[in-house]
């Protein structure tokens, strides 16, 4: 078994057809091919500058510098509230790097035969990588009983990538199916029309470079460096495709000019992200994503084992882990509703490098800016994310800790937290005070995928209500969801002294009328 | 002095009043489901059916005043104090001892003067208030941008409901006022039929028998 491959599951149909080359008709790559590296090779030979171009995708360099904040992030130096740090766990975790090989920093990010095209290319869905350095035994069976790869065939069937290449590592991030994002899992490579409009096989079947328009191996949309407010919209044909926003395709007036109701959404979209309406829960196609992670848990044995617990059973019938020796407790939520929260784009992390006051839990992994009063700033929906994970208790950092290795402190097989920090600090020339305990974190992913059909996006009254969705956006007054108890007590004593007005007055009258035919 | 029937409310007045006081209903039964206070409608088609009776009552108002002002119509509404204390007198007195109601109906002046006053300020205060208010409030998306846009429509929105409050208790006081006649039917008939009892001098009654005469009974 493999977390990353569903084993007989198809790959998603084919939309590159219009292609003028066939594959597997070019002499050189009828192999024989003994390794990843070697097809690499083949495709350079007629590919002549991908292997240049490559190697300035964040694929491959695990390293983003964000151009507003200047801080340095990518899986090489951030710390998340999941698994926590791919940092020194390379062996494990660059299993989704687009290379072969990085086990650690000898890692030679300069030679294009360490590339793998094929992890984003094959079509043949039978493509699959395995850890590039052996873990503890704990964990070794996880990679067994695979038919081995071929290579040749494989490399004669390459393509446009296909939504379970993207998604061979964007679904299961996290440590496993969904269990990240909460927008991307394995549902989406034969997604319905109700899960995802764009991917939905009968229909327009979108790869993700649909929106993800690639330019010389560089993808738009970024999770670090997010258009939260798209207002440029469409460009004319040949003209503007360099953004994965909805309104690149959409405009920004989407909804119809004719009709009432369309002219009052599109005067929503200035202060309203299209996801917000139009994906109405996560998690929709039966894998669950996880909500809640408690690391204190962790590294429980039974008769000297690691065990796992499987108490969850999600959507489409698969039990899930709710407690892992190597990770601890877990929940998972479906159909999850998100949170929402105003949003610039901007997303600044906390860093190996932050000091925080642990009084101040949770400790926000990641946080942004936005209000009502920035026009680039936009409601969001988010996946947020609850963790109880190690921290560095003398110096109030996050830490890195080596949970991954054929060695006495590796944390997955040994299940000792102080040797595994310690010498995931150490490995890695970060100051360590040598005392860690457990703190709160949370972190917020953007939702952008799982789009559902128009029919199904949020009903007004999801929000224009007391207690609706966005009941705890604060700072601007929404029409059914805000009152004033002031206004309102006066309109009612109004109400209340004319109905009790004219009862009095006509109770008068029936009474003097009654007296007079007496008299 | 003659006492005759005469077509005090021609059609339009009454398409008018009653096309507007549908359009009325139909608005404070969608604004205060708008409002969270109507349970009967869910917000999209409160804010749908808010929106398009607003926009007909509108066009409405844009013909009914056309109507004032181009038919002398607006002259019933000129406020006088000639027998107000007489009327206010009457509902807070004489009506628990059986006087008759001291306002005589004439040809161009259809309306006691408690009546014309009560109309005239729906009419110059309440009405645009709620106009004025409801606009900005529908038209917000135009003027959202500018600073502190979200304070002011919360401002326009809370006048908007207090004004609506406050016509909700007008209607009652009216419905309620066409009890104190004779009879509720006796008050609306009027409305209806366009005739209505007015004490007529001998030259309007000449000039109506003569001119109009189809409008005197």
């Amino acid at each position: 078994m493999n977390f990353r491959l569903e084993p007989g599951v198809a790959p998603s149909a084919r939309t590159d057809s219009d292609s003028t080359a066939d594959h597997s008709k070019y002499e050189i790559l009828r192999g024989p091919f003994s390794s990843g590296p070697e097809v690499t090779q083949a495709c350079l030979s007629c590919h002549t500058e991908a292997g240049k171009q490559f190697m300035h995708s964040i694929h491959w360099t695990w390293e983003y510098v964000h151009p507003e904040t200047g801080q340095t992030l990518g899986k090489k130096t951030l710390i998340n509230n999941y698994c926590t740090n791919a940092r020194g766990n390379e062996g494990m975790c660059a299993q989704c790097h687009a290379g072969y090989g990085w086990k650690d920093n000898s890692f030679d990010f300069g030679d294009q035969a360490n590339i793998d095209c094929l992890v984003c290319h094959d079509r043949t869905g039978t493509y699959y990588k395995t850890p590039n350095s052996e873990g503890n035994e704990a964990c070794t069976i996880m990679f067994e009983g695979r038919d081995p790869i071929d290579w040749a065939g494989v490399a004669q069937s390459v393509g446009l990538p296909g939504r379970e290449n993207c998604g061979s590592c964007h679904f299961f991030g996290g440590g496993g199916d969904g269990v990240k994002h909460g927008d991307l899992d394995s549902s989406l490579t034969h997604a319905s029309r109700a899960l995802d409009v764009h991917m939905d096989e009968d229909g327009l079947n979108f790869s993700c470079t649909e929106c993800h328009v690639s330019h010389q191996h560089q993808w738009a949309g970024s999770r670090y460096n997010v258009v939260a407010h798209d207002t440029e919209g469409t460009g004319l044909p040949g003209q503007r495709r360099d953004v994965a926003t909805c309104e690149s395709c959409h405009g920004i007036a989407p909804h119809p000019k004719d009709r009432l109701t369309g002219i009052k959404l599109n005067n929503h979209v200035d202060r309203v992200a299209c996801q917000t309406c139009h994906i109405p829960s996560m998690a929709r196609g039966g894998v669950a994503t996880m909500v809640d992670w408690d690391w204190r848990t962790a590294g429980k044995t039974r008769d000297g084992e690691g065990y796992k617990e499987k108490n969850y059973t999600q959507g489409n019938g698969e039990h899930r882990a709710t407690y892992k020796s190597i990770k601890g407790d877990f929940k998972y939520a479906e159909d999850l509703p998100p949170s929402y929260a105003w949003f610039d784009g901007q997303m600044v992390y906390t860093t190996i490098e932050t000091q925080f006051d642990p009084s101040k839990a949770p400790i926000e992994i990641n946080h942004f800016k936005g209000s009502r009063d920035d026009p680039n700033s936009r409601i969001w929906p988010f996946k947020r994310m609850h963790t109880i994970q190690p921290y560095d208790k003398g110096r109030n950092t996050l830490v890195y800790m080596h949970l991954w290795g054929d060695d006495n402190d590796a944390f997955w097989g040994n299940y000792d937290f102080a040797n595994a920090i310690e010498t995931g600090m150490t490995n890695n020339g970060i100051e360590y005070s040598g005392q860690y305990g457990f703190i709160e974190t949370r972190s917020y992913w953007p939702i952008t995928h799982m789009v559902a059909p128009a029919e199904q996006a949020l009903d007004c009254a999801e929000c224009h209500r007391p207690q609706g969705r966005l009941a705890e956006l604060n700072g601007f007054y929404m029409p059914g969801r805000d009152r004033n108890r002031w206004v309102d007590g006066l309109g009612l004593l109004m109400l209340v002294g004319s109905i009790g007005g004219v009862a009095g007055h006509g109770a008068l009258r029936a009474i003097s009328r009654r007296r007079r035919k007496q008299a | 002095m003659s006492v005759r029937q005469v077509m005090l409310y021609t059609r339009f007045e009454r398409f008018w009043h009653w096309t507007q006081m549908l359009l009325i209903v139909a608005l404070l039964f969608s604004g205060f489901a708008v409002h969270g206070f109507n349970p009967a409608l869910d917000f999209y088609n409160a804010v749908v059916l808010h929106t398009a009776g607003a926009l007909a009552l509108i066009v409405l108002w844009i013909f009914a005043i056309f109507w004032h002002l181009t038919t002398g119509n607006w002259r019933h509404y000129v406020p006088t104090a000639n027998g107000l204390w007489q009327v206010a007198r009457f509902y807070a007195w004489g009506i628990f001892h059986g006087e008759r109601h001291p306002y005589r109906k004439a040809y161009w002046r259809k309306h006691n003067p408690l009546q014309a006053l009560s109309y005239l300020a729906l009419k110059l205060m309440l009405f645009p208030l709620i106009w004025a208010t409801g606009l900005a409030y529908l038209f917000y998306s135009l003027w959202s941008a500018i600073p502190g846009a979200s304070t002011m429509l919360e401002g326009v929105a809370l006048a908007h409901t207090l004004v609506a409050f406050a016509i909700l208790a007008f209607i009652i006081i009216h419905v309620y006022l066409l009890t104190t006649g004779h009879s509720f039917a006796e008050h609306v008939k009027p409305m209806i039929t366009g005739f209505d009892t007015v004490d007529l001098t001998p030259e309007e009654e000449a000039y109506l028998e003569r001119d109009e005469p189809r409008h005197i009974r």
